[in-house]
């Protein structure tokens, strides 16, 4: 069997790239001196470095340390400054949103949301500046700007999670928690709450949106590397003068499914999976709990699910659909600033 | 017919594995073959078995359309025909198509002188369901405990399975698949996105060189894997997740039967602070 190009087998050492000359006062914000890394090498390229980091990547770096400082010390605080304790249950620690009865209150004492407000606050303008330079560095380049917009949808639904959707539901505590199992707790909860999230169409949507993308990377990826003995991988070179590289890559699946895309659409379809995937799923998060209160009914009441053998006896009736919500707790303790 | 302007030069015969040249041809715009005519096999009686279970069934509505596995107690044996047995044949007629399919695309490659990357990572989408439908039921002693055909019908079983191990995102090999889907994508995102980007460039502007997708992506985070090396990366993503995935469901029954929350206590009673 012929050598299938895995890995870089005699890697070519050229001069280090300094990267498209930029102009005069941008050129300054391109820092690091670039060097090689063998074993990067054997993959993709060797060279690493330089980064170009403009006021907007320092802002983006500097907001988004604070916001990793302040859910790293809460939690520190929570194994009470134990650092042996921080290790080893870093998996279970987590920084929460607010106690419900803040609602949509901006400020509330720091151990009862104030800090994820804050480190929410502050992850989400580390996010959006971030978002700026990607815009910022494909035009300096006179690149077309489709990374940024994808970007964009990751951050819809980034932002649906912990501002939008807490806002329609009119509470910060909907947001999502900082933690590694707690916001899996969060995520088996909210499916539970809303009746199993497998019945939103737009979670359908976006689950096979998600597996779709990798199954096209698979395909296109794997197309490319079978065809790199052509020159395959100079995508651009193909798209704007057709090569034999193309002309079998799309001829292995036009004999194989009938269909193909060409060098360009591929990636059209490409950055369209992968945007909607987020797109959708965040419609679906939008829209659970503000529009629809139970997939699960909704489904059967759409001829979707069918309606399920009454094994159990009878819960036929949406819990929350009875839910009366108890009397708001007396308050103990007077008001700051309150004479009792 | 169905030729592409440059496909004719392409359309030779030889390159197939066995039966010298049985098949060796081209319907329409679809190459033959000796595992064309099996894979059509498989896939025709298949559907067909599918389409008839459908009418046994109870209704025509395409989301709850559903050919059940058998009941546990028929164990690894094979079950009456209404009774899981139409499911059973099914999933050998599934695996037929694919197992042809995958043969099919290996002749194709050496038709057109490309690499077998392609079949090889359909084959481990194949294993990816050759593990839920056959060596999971067979490591758990019941054909029962392959999941239905069927569109709402599959995701109930997703999420009773799930459950059964009480919370199916504490499972590590889940964690680490679920990582590898939303890394595929993101890189996917990412890849189509700069390709897209050189060739769609600023109004007025030329078409873009393959220096200046290098250039962004170091301006942007410092590095840039390159025209090969995010082909090679994107390959062994998809594939990782493909194969997590199937390592996340074979090791939930099999290997730990209880929650998987439980399983992380390994973690909290390692000698080091205990």
């Amino acid at each position: 069997m012929e050598y299938q190009n895995l890995f870089t087998q005699v890697q070519v050492v050229g001069p280090i790239h300094e990267g498209i000359p930029l102009d005069r006062y941008d050129r300054r914000n391109r820092i690091g001196k670039p060097f090689l890394f063998h074993l990067m090498g054997r993959i993709g390229n060797a060279q690493i470095g330089p980064i170009y980091l403009g006021w907007l990547g320092i802002a983006s770096l500097f907001f988004g340390t604070i916001a990793i400082q302040i859910m790293g010390w809460n939690m520190l605080a929570s194994v009470n400054w134990s650092p042996i304790q921080f290790v080893k249950q870093f998996f279970w620690l987590s920084l929460d949103p607010p106690n419900p009865k803040y609602g949509l209150k901006l400020f509330m004492p720091l151990a009862e949301g104030g800090w994820w407000m804050m480190a929410g606050f502050f992850l989400t303008l580390a996010i959006l500046l971030w978002w700026l330079r990607t815009y910022r560095r494909a035009v300096a380049l006179g690149l077309g700007t489709h990374v940024a917009w994808g970007f964009l949808a990751a951050i819809w639904l980034f932002l649906v999670l912990g501002f939008l959707r807490p806002l329609l539901m009119g509470s910060w505590s909907e947001g999502v928690p900082f933690g590694i199992f707690s916001h899996l707790d969060w995520t088996a909860a909210f499916s539970l709450r809303y009746g199993n999230l497998f019945y939103n169409p737009f979670h359908m949507l976006s689950i096979a949106f998600l597996y779709g993308s990798v199954l096209l990377f698979a395909m296109h990826a794997g197309t490319i590397l079978a065809v790199s003995r052509f020159g395959g991988e100079r995508e651009i070179e193909q798209i704007v003068d057709r090569g034999t590289a193309s002309e079998r890559a799309a001829l292995f699946w036009r004999w194989t499914m009938g269909f193909n895309a060409t060098m360009e659409s591929i990636h059209r379809w490409a950055w369209w999976f992968a945007v909607l995937t987020p797109l959708v799923g965040g419609i679906g998060i939008l829209l659970t709990g503000t529009v629809v209160d139970n997939w699960y009914l909704w489904a059967v009441k759409h001829h979707v699910a069918p309606t399920y053998p009454n094994v159990f006896g009878g819960i036929t009736v949406d819990p929350a659909a009875t839910f009366v919500a108890p009397p708001p707790p007396v308050p103990q303790i007077p008001m700051q600033g309150m004479k009792p | 017919m169905a030729m592409l302007s440059f496909e004719r030069k392409y359309r030779i015969r030889g390159g197939t594995l066995i039966g010298g040249d049985l098949f060796d041809f081209w319907v329409g715009p679809f190459y033959v073959g000796f595992f064309g005519v099996t894979t059509a096999f498989f896939a025709f009686l298949g559907t067909a078995m599918i389409l008839w279970g459908a009418s046994q069934g109870p209704t025509w509505n395409l989301w709850q359309i559903n050919i059940a596995p058998p009941d546990l107690k028929y164990g690894l044996h094979f079950a009456p025909l209404m009774e899981g047995g139409l499911w059973q044949l099914i999933t050998i007629c599934a695996l037929g198509a694919f197992g042809s399919w995958a043969l099919r695309e290996i002749e194709i490659c050496r038709k057109l002188g490309m690499g077998l990357h392609v079949p090889f990572a359909f084959l481990m989408a194949v294993f990816a369901y050759f593990t839920l439908v056959v060596i999971r039921p067979v490591l758990m002693g019941a054909w029962g405990h392959g999941f239905p055909y069927g569109i709402l019908s599959h995701l109930d079983w997703v999420s009773n399975t799930g459950y059964q191990y009480l919370h199916f995102h504490y499972n590590p090999a889940h964690m680490i698949a679920v990582t590898l889907f939303f890394t595929t994508t993101l890189a996917l995102c990412m890849h189509g996105g700069l390709v897209l980007s050189s060739t769609n460039p600023q109004k007025g502007q030329p078409v873009k060189t393959p220096e200046h997708e290098d250039t962004f992506f170091r301006d942007f985070i410092g590095y840039s894997v390159g025209t090969l090396g995010i082909h090679r990366l994107g390959l062994f993503l998809a594939l990782a997740a493909v194969f997590w995935s199937a390592v996340c469901i074979v090791i939930s029954g099999p290997f730990w039967t209880r929650g998987w929350p439980e399983w992380w206590g390994w973690w909290l009673n390692l000698p080091i602070w205990r």
